[in-house]
């Protein structure tokens, strides 16, 4: 199961080494973590609240996924997100992938994350000491996706 | 029937997480849907004026203005994803 939509805490190096284990084509693992920070715009975060759109989320990951078997030679890959209730220094999302060679893993990877920040529904809400908010948008996000668009395009 | 969905500050604003609508009459795509809730007041006119910033999904796919609707659909409004 590629994808896991959960409110549980994982262990990253224990999924690392499921991802690859007994498969002796895998030279390369890349994995990114997502913590959350007790900081954003200036302001303090005490906690934080993450919603999705159940279906539709685990869906969005798994043609994420799909695509990133499209681009690059990839042997397995994985993705966690947290939703629920998190405070600071809490894991958000692992982002894990096996390929023969560090290229293809690192790439995935980065690929996979910046779709997942523009196109998996999930939503933050951060409680302040100035009360709750929903957190905005980035528009370096919909750039740093969008990069990848523009590879595609110079490729294909 | 269609099922609307309404998340994140959408759903707070609105006051409404989801809702079974009869397919109104000539209403056929997104952007008829999104005209036809956005004549239901000011809070629904504010709400779902939010331009390209707007997130629809017709069925649990990513939608645009020009996705056809028809009865048996789910269709969620959203703010931008802020997942990751």
């Amino acid at each position: 199961m590629p994808v896991r939509v959960q409110t549980e805490d994982f262990d990253a190096g224990a999924e690392i080494a499921r991802l690859r284990a007994g498969n002796p084509k895998v030279g390369a693992v890349a994995a990114f973590v997502g913590v959350a920070r007790d900081v954003n715009d200036g302001g303090a975060v005490a906690k934080l609240s993450l919603e999705h759109y159940p279906g539709m989320t685990e869906r969005a990951l798994e043609q994420i996924v799909v695509e990133a078997h499209a681009r690059w030679r990839v042997i397995d890959a994985l993705v966690i997100h947290r939703v629920g209730s998190l405070k600071p220094t809490d894991q958000i999302v692992l982002v894990a992938v096996a390929s023969g060679h560090r290229g293809d893993a690192f790439q995935a990877c980065e690929f996979i994350m910046d779709y997942l920040k523009t196109r998996a529904p999930f939503w933050k809400k951060e409680v302040t000491p100035e009360g709750a908010r929903w957190v905005e948008a980035r528009a370096e996000d919909d750039e740093s996706a969008a990069r990848w668009q523009a590879r595609q395009a110079d490729v294909g | 029937m269609i099922k609307l969905l309404f998340f994140a500050r959408l759903r707070d604003d609105l006051g409404c997480a989801q809702e079974d609508l009869a397919l109104p009459a000539g209403v056929d795509t997104v952007a008829g849907l999104r005209a036809y809730l956005m004549a239901r007041g000011a809070i629904w006119q504010e709400a779902l004026a939010r331009g390209g910033a707007l997130g629809v999904a017709v069925n649990q796919d990513m939608a645009q203005a020009s996705t056809p609707i028809s009865a048996g659909d789910e269709v969620a409004f959203f703010p931008p994803v802020t997942g990751g």
